[in-house]
């Protein structure tokens, strides 16, 4: 899976729980809570999901490395190749 | 026999437009069932029926405005007892019957505007809460509107613009909150609390899970706010005809905000004696049924008490609004890193502060004290309120 994929799956998820937002607009080192304004509930179900399509096991000591997009498609290529 | 009537679905709820029947008369229905689907102004709700039987009569026909307590349909016990139905009342069931097997959500004016205007509902984009096709929507796709020309009663140009549901939310809730605040001497009172130890416990308790399975820091919350309450219950009641009523049950109403504005207070019923896993689960269902635009009426009544947490980007503190006829609110604001006095020394360590908003009529600050007090300690050893009540 390369770095395109992984970020067309992190966008799909995120569309779930902020339909509306054009993520096109999101910078690769923004505080995606922040700025999509996504509260803990669901982002612990973004989480969830990326669990699920990719079988990556995340430990909650990790949630600070899903903070922008950047880190996110750093964490999960570095755990799925 | 029972009348099956228009829920109140909050204080601020006087009537509904009944949208359509899930069942028809004769149908046999149980407890739980979504018996119909009725707008309110906090959008369309799944209404359940709470009681086995049969549907013997409906009265009240699709998009029907009548006030709370009117009398929906009679639900019978026995076969022998349904009443042989008129052609003028089984006809708009059919129809109901009908719309059921592919649900759109969309207002009933819309629906009457769609009807007239001659376009398709299918293939409008709706705009209203979680997707429900308001009267806009539709005068959109008929095209008589441009996407930018939203009605809006507010909103100045260039401001957000709302949609007419979420107009009306935005109704209900002030008509909530003004009368609360004109008929409610409130009180408040405001602790810091110290949330370490329970988020430590609750770190080792996520550890040996997974994360479907994880548990948020507002369980900690909700949990030990019901414990607090068992210990100080005359938080927990209704002001009613000039008095307190204490509740035996305890159902704390957690404010959900939405994504689209506005905010649903959806109701964890038995807080007190449910495992947090319980909770967990039921609070994920009807969070997701309250972004989704499909909430169910026992998901917003009965609440005897209001919880709102906003989370950890929020304000670091609340002042809640009491929802009558309740009689406190417990609101606490973001858990963040702040400097405190630990065993005499300076630290840094996660805190909380709790406020709680109280009806004077009711209690006084004598009992809030022991409240927020109560509350603390259940806070500093969460591990013996965890897995059982007490």
């Amino acid at each position: 899976m390369d770095e395109r994929q992984i970020k067309e799956t992190v966008f799909r998820e995120l569309r779930r729980v902020a339909p509306e937002a054009d993520l096109n607009q999101l910078g690769p080192s923004e505080n995606i809570r922040e700025t999509l304004d996504i509260d803990s509930f669901d982002y612990l179900n973004f989480l969830i999901a990326l669990n699920n399509d990719l079988g990556i096991e995340i430990p909650e000591s990790d949630y600070d490395q899903f903070t922008t997009l950047e880190d996110i498609v750093l964490y999960i290529s570095s755990r799925i190749n | 026999m029972s009348e099956f009537r228009m829920p109140s679905l909050g204080a601020d709820m006087e009537k509904g437009v009944l949208v359509e029947w899930n069942y028809k008369e004769g149908d046999r229905v149980k407890k739980g069932d979504i018996i119909a689907l009725v707008e309110t102004d906090k959008g369309l709700i799944d209404i359940e029926v709470f009681e086995d039987g049969i549907i013997s009569e409906i009265r009240i026909l699709p998009g029907q405005e009548v006030p709370v307590g009117e009398v929906l349909a009679v639900i019978g016990d026995e076969a022998g007892e349904i009443k042989r139905a008129g052609s003028k009342k089984t006809e708009p069931v059919k129809k109901a019957k009908k719309q059921k097997k592919e649900r759109i959500r969309i207002s009933p004016r819309a629906r009457r505007l769609a009807e007239k205007l001659g376009v398709d509902i299918k293939t409008v984009q709706g705009s209203g809460i979680s997707g429900t096709i308001d009267g806009d929507d539709v005068e959109r796709a008929a095209g008589l509107k441009k996407p930018e020309t939203r009605r809006t009663e507010f909103a100045e140009p260039g401001e957000e613009q709302r949609t007419d549901a979420q107009n009306r939310m935005r109704k209900a809730i002030a008509a909530a909150m003004s009368l609360s605040n004109r008929e409610i001497p409130h009180y408040y009172l405001e602790s810091s609390i110290d949330m370490t130890k329970s988020l430590r416990f609750l770190e080792n308790e996520n550890r040996k899970r997974s994360i479907r399975e994880r548990f948020l820091p507002a369980l900690i919350l909700i949990k030990s706010v019901a414990h607090a309450l068992r210990d100080v219950p005359e938080l927990n009641g209704y002001w009613e005809v000039d008095q307190l009523l204490i509740k035996q049950e305890l159902n704390i109403g957690f404010s959900v905000s939405l994504r689209k504005g506005g905010l649903i207070n959806v109701s964890i019923r038995d807080a007190d004696k449910k495992k947090p896993d319980e909770i967990r689960e039921d609070l994920n269902d009807m969070i997701t049924r309250a972004r989704a635009g499909r909430i169910r009426s026992s998901d917003i009544t009965d609440s005897t008490i209001t919880l709102t947490y906003l989370g950890d980007m929020g304000a670091e503190v609340v002042y809640g609004v009491i929802y009558p006829p309740q009689v406190a609110l417990v609101g606490f604001g973001s858990i963040q890193q702040r400097v405190m006095a630990h065993d005499g020394m300076i630290a840094v360590r996660p805190s909380v502060r709790v406020t709680l908003a109280a009806d004077h009529r009711a209690t006084d600050g004598v009992s809030g004290s022991r409240f927020l007090e109560s509350l603390n300690e259940y806070l500093q050893e969460v591990e013996k309120i965890w897995t059982n009540g007490k």
